[in-house]
């Protein structure tokens, strides 16, 4: 604990002090050579400038990219959720002000979707993470082959979403596939999962969790073999068991790391389209016959390219960005009340 | 030296970010343009090769019928190329926002039945008019007024059509104990749907062990509608779904179905689906011409013989396309030619013989001949004759610019939550109609 303690106020003070002093010469200790004498010289200035620009410079491809690919089409779709837009009409635009936002406001579609998002993201990033520490610390192990152990790991994530879904799909069909077909062992009549409320979104959440539990218990597994082995040595001079070390010294060793899988977990369930889009077969952007694992995605898809409404899939586009922003809020919140506390 | 050496280095790096940047711009200008440059690169006519694009969704078969390398071997100063999108709800999209943007449309884009009155409404000024081309009263009626706008513009010509039987299981029907001659079952439900989805609870009464009538209540639905003139749309383009007489003849019929434990609960064109035709889990399926390949392909070497087919009760239609040529297009002259080519009766023939796509133009019934090992495949059931009476006899049918997405809500929300989440034909009813409105964006 104490060591962690003293690592941060280290990296905080020299982070805070970096403004204050000179920054030439602190840059030029750092390793960069000393500047060459003669302050007016031509090449001191072109030194000076490199010095300016070429970071920019080196920057400057992903913000052209992102640019292009981002914030153009970010701002467009800002431009087309204010209008009527039909995909067949894009040169028929009529000002429609904030109707598409009030329109979806009041559908319940949007709010089944916006519901989904969220308890198909609980059911596979909770037991997902929990599953992946605990992977992680058994394969924190001396074991035999543990690359082999953690190849396999990586594998669902290797995987592309289309060939796991289709696979999950016939396992999950009511008719004739193998989960039924177990279940049906144990006295349990054959469910409808594409159907029912709860199967549907337990069987999306699944795929999901199995292909990323792997994934993340590997980022743990990086973490936790950075937990220096004296803690864990005078932990057990102190008594502490198996379990104890890992309640006391593992998790909040590792609670950055948890938190950064939390926040990358909370994205991609937000933005969760591929697995409940193929899950659902033919008309798989509706989310099955009652929208039951329909997600925010799905919705905006079917909206936009099902439909053809492009305006209102615009505004749910957008709205789907401003909740990623409070999302992303409340995570800055959370870990700076923890950064805090700790 | 030290520090020149690392600058040089810095330098050069900078360059090649510099080169890297500058490519991935010039990528984009390339990329939003491939199409133009694609049927640029025959260099307007005169020397050299035209090079013409034709832009497919799904198997459309003039490749396989090697219809492209003929047209070449006719026309040695013309090279084809085929852009194939597999899935047609990608296809469309697609199509629609290249048409809009008057760049990257193939010199001709194929259009699914599903979407030309959406063509025809809206994009009519971004196709040529094809009507002033050909001889018109090669098509069905029906087929033509299709992609005819108001003031008379054809802007597509049909290629292949569904008309529709019923195929079904001989073997399971002898052991349900019912009738297994194709003329007689045909007789049997001659008319009206009703009376075939009333020999399905004939069926269930005796039915082999784990097989059902039919595959689903949204196939029964879409059957039946295909045989109803009127559908969503009057003909003054207002949706009128819900007092449609067609829709509500249909709807009964899918309902009887669905509450009637007569049917699979399979999704067409689901894995689940394929795995049905490969068990035999139902005994009737409605087919549109187009269909037969498939379910050749699905039942396989074991379903051989025990298919047959039957006149379906109402003459209907299911599918079908047609191909335009854009405006927008380089090659206009040596597009249109090529399309006039590609529809005209004795290539549709050729087709059909390949694929089973069942072509528009009446001319070329009499020379139609189906793959010999589909007529066996089927019973020796005379195929060519059941399609061909079905097609002359369908009614023109009134569309409307979302058609599909409002299908799409009555199957696959109103349909499917009766037949397969246990709701009532009323909750069903509703449910669809909440959809619509959704889709319909009121």
């Amino acid at each position: 604990m104490t060591s962690s303690k003293e690592a941060l106020a280290h990296t905080a003070t020299s982070a805070d002090a970096a403004p204050g002093s000179q920054p030439g010469a602190a840059r030029g200790a750092q390793g960069r050579g000393t500047p060459p004498p003669g302050p007016d010289s031509w090449r001191s200035r072109l030194y000076r400038w490199d010095m300016k620009a070429s970071p920019y410079a080196f920057v400057a491809p992903f913000f052209i990219v992102f640019g292009a690919f981002g914030l153009v089409p970010l701002l467009y779709t800002a431009w087309y959720s204010l209008h009527n837009v039909q995909l067949s009409g894009l040169d028929h635009q009529t000002w429609a002000g904030l109707d598409n936002y009030k329109n979806l406001l009041s559908s319940e579609f949007f709010w089944n979707a916006l519901e989904n998002t969220f308890t198909i993201g609980v059911i596979s990033t909770v037991p997902q993470l929990l599953m992946a520490i605990g992977i992680a610390h058994l394969l924190n192990y001396r074991l035999r082959g543990s690359t082999v152990w953690r190849v396999v790991m990586l594998t669902p994530y290797a995987t592309s979403v289309a060939a796991a879904t289709l696979v999950f799909t016939l396992l999950y069909s009511w008719d004739g596939g193998m989960i039924n077909w177990l279940l049906h062992f144990v006295g349990v009549d054959p469910i409808n999962w594409r159907e029912s409320d709860w199967g549907g979104q337990f069987a999306v959440s699944s795929i999901v969790i199995w292909r990323w539990t792997g994934y993340n218990a590997l980022i743990y597994l990086a973490a936790m073999q950075a937990i220096p082995t004296d803690l864990y040595e005078s932990a057990a001079l102190d008594g502490a068991g198996r379990w104890q070390q890992f309640r006391h010294v593992t998790i909040p060793m590792l609670r950055p790391t948890i938190l950064f899988t939390v926040v990358v977990s909370t994205i991609g369930a937000t933005q969760l389209f591929g697995e409940p889009l193929l899950f659902g077969g033919v008309s798989g952007s509706k989310g099955g016959s009652a929208h039951q694992y329909q997600t925010l995605g799905l919705y905006m898809y079917d909206q936009g390219w099902g439909i053809g409404n492009l305006g209102k899939a615009s505004a749910i586009a957008w709205t789907m960005f401003l909740i990623l922003l409070i999302v992303a809020a409340i995570n800055l919140l959370v870990t700076r009340r923890l950064r805090k506390s700790q | 030296m030290r520090t020149s050496t690392r600058r040089s280095r810095r330098l050069g790096a900078l360059a090649a970010v510099a080169a890297l940047t500058t490519g991935l711009l010039a990528g984009c200008a390339n990329d939003s343009n491939d199409g133009s440059s694609n049927s640029g690169d025959g260099g307007g006519g005169g020397k050299g090769k035209t090079t013409l694009t034709v832009g497919t969704f799904g198997v459309f078969g003039y490749k396989q019928a090697g219809l492209y390398d003929e047209y070449m071997k006719l026309h040695p100063n013309i090279s084809i190329k085929e852009n194939v999108t597999t899935r047609t709800d990608v296809y469309w999209p697609k199509t629609l926002t290249r048409l809009q943007a008057g760049s990257g449309t193939d010199d001709i884009q194929a259009i699914e039945v599903g979407n030309i009155t959406e063509a025809v409404q809206t994009q009519a000024d971004k196709f040529v008019d094809l009507g002033k081309e050909v001889d018109k009263s090669q098509w069905l009626d029906w087929k033509l007024a299709q992609a005819t706008t108001k003031d008379g513009k054809t802007i597509g010509l049909g290629t292949d059509i569904g008309p529709m039987a019923i195929c079904y299981r001989k073997d399971l029907f002898k052991q349900a104990g019912l009738e297994t001659d194709r003329t007689k079952l045909a007789a049997q439900w001659k008319g009206d749907w009703a009376k075939y989805v009333d020999l399905g609870k004939q069926y269930m009464k005796k039915a082999p062990s784990g097989t059902k009538f039919v595959d689903s209540a949204s196939s029964v639905y879409n059957a039946a509608l295909g045989g109803e003139s009127q559908r969503y749309y009057d003909k003054d383009g207002n949706v009128i779904w819900d007092k449609s007489t067609g829709v509500k003849k249909s709807w009964n019929a899918a309902m009887t179905v669905a509450t009637s434990d007569m049917s699979a609960k399979l999704k067409q064109f689901d894995p689940t689906w394929d795995q049905g035709f490969a068990k035999g889990s139902f005994a009737t399926v409605a087919c549109p011409a187009w269909m037969m390949g498939y379910i050749q392909e699905k039942s396989g070497d074991a379903g051989k013989g025990k298919w047959d087919v039957a006149a379906a009760p109402t003459a209907a239609n299911w599918g079908g396309s047609f191909i335009g040529v854009p405006t927008a297009g380089k090659h206009q002259k040596e597009a249109i030619a090529l399309a006039k080519w590609l529809t005209a009766p004795e290539q549709q023939a050729k087709v059909f013989a390949k694929q089973a796509s069942f072509p528009s133009t009446p001319a070329a019934y009499d020379s139609l001949k189906p793959a010999a090992a589909t007529t066996s495949y089927f019973s020796d059931a005379p195929i060519t004759q059941i399609f061909a009476d079905s097609a002359k006899t369908i009614p023109v049918q009134t569309f409307g610019t979302k058609d599909q997405p409002i299908g799409t809500a009555i199957t696959d929300v109103g349909i499917l939550q009766v037949e397969q989440k246990g709701k009532s034909p009323e909750q069903g009813w509703n449910a669809a109609k909440a959809e619509i409105k959704d889709v319909l964006g009121q």
